[in-house]
């Protein structure tokens, strides 16, 4: 198995500075960790241990306080996410890193489809293609064809995130990070997703994961990452000045 | 990746200007005017830089100066100071060292302009047709057929009835003026796109037609565009980046998730909270 990490987090801590509240309030602090090509790894620690912060923070949806966020590109070459240039990052999304969140955010005229087919259009993937590709994994999740063509706007929770999932599994990125992708599935649907992951796992793709279920961290895991709130929570809430 | 716009230190003063109107103005003084010569300092050291196919956006409240910049970029007003170079076909454009000969012709052929008010985009004395008509001809295609042709369709690219371009813009609705104005944008197949709260004041439904029209132009022709709005919801459809204006400063610059989710500035932190 291949040892070289594809990422490397190195003391990342986020604190939120609140102007209006006068407050510091720290997320995440200290984190280290490593990722590994075809490995997965999982976070996990009580609400409010900054578990998906630290996904966030190497999404860059979060900007990071401190730390390094190591990130070996397909070229080899070592990029920290933290300080990136805003279009490498953009770039980076596109092409090698995908987040699958817990919650769908799509356009409500856009078909489940054309949503799930976007980022390999934005690859410059042509549409039918992309198209069929798209069909094929919600197929594999076990969306009813009859929603393929419509808008998840009005779709129930375990159908979203089945369209938010094979939007973020179609592109197979070399990172991918998820964050409770199977909280609202049924079971059923829930052991499908697994295949899945271990397919791509078997592909060489790394993956950053945080399971809402502790029988699938034990069952997809091969690292284990525990993390706590950070320490002294209350005292370092501080004013400023 | 290609670089299509780099601005640097953008400033525009309206007034005489003396030496306190940038010390003494901005968001730490909550002003923009100059209280030693009452000079307006609309924008200042506005810096960015714009690739192929990338939507910016540019955010703030109404006199926070982010449609001075694009003004001025489009020359329908002139820095105070500042550089701009606009790359194209292998070739470097020093947008504030041009005459202004050089300056309408690069903005004819090379460059669009969408307004808030249709009036400042089309001219209501001649048709829809005659309007796109018009840009193509500043553009050096002047054969009647060819024009026509390429007008109808692009009214039904931006699905305004063909049928109808014989009309003047007065007989359309609003949506529709704006469909028109951006039509007459596309023209030239612009490689640069400036957008100017393109979307406030219409109802919504015709918003979201327009903004849709937006993203599929960027899709299909890696169109370049600057999206000048106070609209957060279009700010979050559309931009890539997002960079946050107040009192002619920029605040706050960034990926749009990132601004939207963990603003850092005060200001932005407080507009992100208000949003509905």
């Amino acid at each position: 198995m291949n040892q070289t990490p594809i990422l490397r987090v190195e003391g990342y801590s986020k604190y939120f500075e609140l102007h209006e509240q006068g407050k510091i309030i720290p997320s995440s602090h200290d984190v280290n960790l490593q990722v590994y090509p075809g490995q997965l790894t999982t976070l996990i620690g009580p609400t409010g241990a900054g578990k998906s912060t630290v996904l966030k923070g190497i999404y860059r949806s979060y900007l990071p306080t401190s730390g390094r966020l190591l990130f070996r590109c397909e070229n080899s070459h070592e990029v920290d996410l933290a300080q990136a240039d805003e279009h490498l990052i953009l770039e980076l999304r596109r092409t090698e890193i995908g987040f699958v969140t817990q919650f769908l955010h799509a356009l409500p005229r856009q078909a489940t489809e054309d949503v799930v087919a976007q980022p390999l259009v934005q690859r410059g993937m042509e549409k039918t293609q992309a198209q069929n590709i798209a069909r094929e994994m919600l197929a594999a999740m076990n969306l009813p064809e009859c929603l393929w063509g419509i808008s998840p706007a009005t779709f129930s929770g375990g159908e979203k995130q089945r369209v938010n999932l094979a939007r973020g599994l179609v592109s197979r990125p070399r990172l991918l990070l998820l964050d409770e992708p199977t909280a609202s599935l049924d079971p059923t649907t829930t052991e499908r997703v697994v295949r899945l992951i271990e397919d791509l796992k078997a592909e060489g793709v790394a993956m950053l994961a945080i399971f809402h279920h502790p029988e699938l961290v034990e069952r997809m895991a091969d690292n284990v990452v525990e993390l706590e709130p950070p320490v002294g929570i209350e005292k370092m809430f501080k004013e400023i000045a | 990746m290609d670089k299509v716009l780099e601005v640097e230190n953008l400033s525009k003063v309206y007034g005489p200007g003396c030496p306190s109107c940038f010390e003494l103005t901005g968001p730490e003084y909550n002003t923009n005017i100059c209280p030693h010569c009452g000079s307006v300092v609309a924008a200042h050291n506005v810096s960015f830089d714009l690739y192929k196919g990338e939507i910016l956006g540019i955010m703030g409240e109404s006199g926070s100066g982010k449609s001075t910049a694009v003004k001025c970029l489009y020359f329908d007003q002139e820095p105070s100071t500042g550089s701009a170079i606009f790359f194209d076909k292998g070739r470097q454009h020093d947008l504030f060292n041009m005459n202004a000969a050089q300056q309408r012709h690069l903005a004819n052929h090379r460059f669009g302009m969408v307004y808030q008010n249709p009036h400042l985009g089309l001219n209501f004395d001649i048709s829809a047709g005659g309007n796109i008509a018009e840009r193509l001809l500043m553009s050096d295609i002047d054969n009647y057929a060819a024009i026509r042709t390429r007008a109808t369709g692009l009214l039904s690219r931006t699905e305004v009835l063909p049928e109808r371009m014989d009309e003047l813009p007065k007989n359309f609705s609003g949506g529709m003026q704006q469909r028109v104005q951006i039509a007459k944008a596309l023209a030239i197949n612009p490689p640069l796109l400036f957008l100017d709260e393109v979307t406030t004041g219409l109802d919504l439904s015709v918003q979201a037609a327009i903004l849709d029209l937006i993203m599929e132009i960027q899709q299909e022709q890696q169109t370049a565009m600057v999206v000048v709005t106070h609209d957060l919801g279009v700010i979050r459809l559309l931009a890539g980046r997002t960079l946050v204006m107040k009192y002619g400063r920029v605040i706050e610059t960034g990926l749009t998730d990132q601004i939207l989710e963990d603003p850092q500035h005060a200001y932005t932190q407080r507009l992100v909270a208000s949003a509905l």
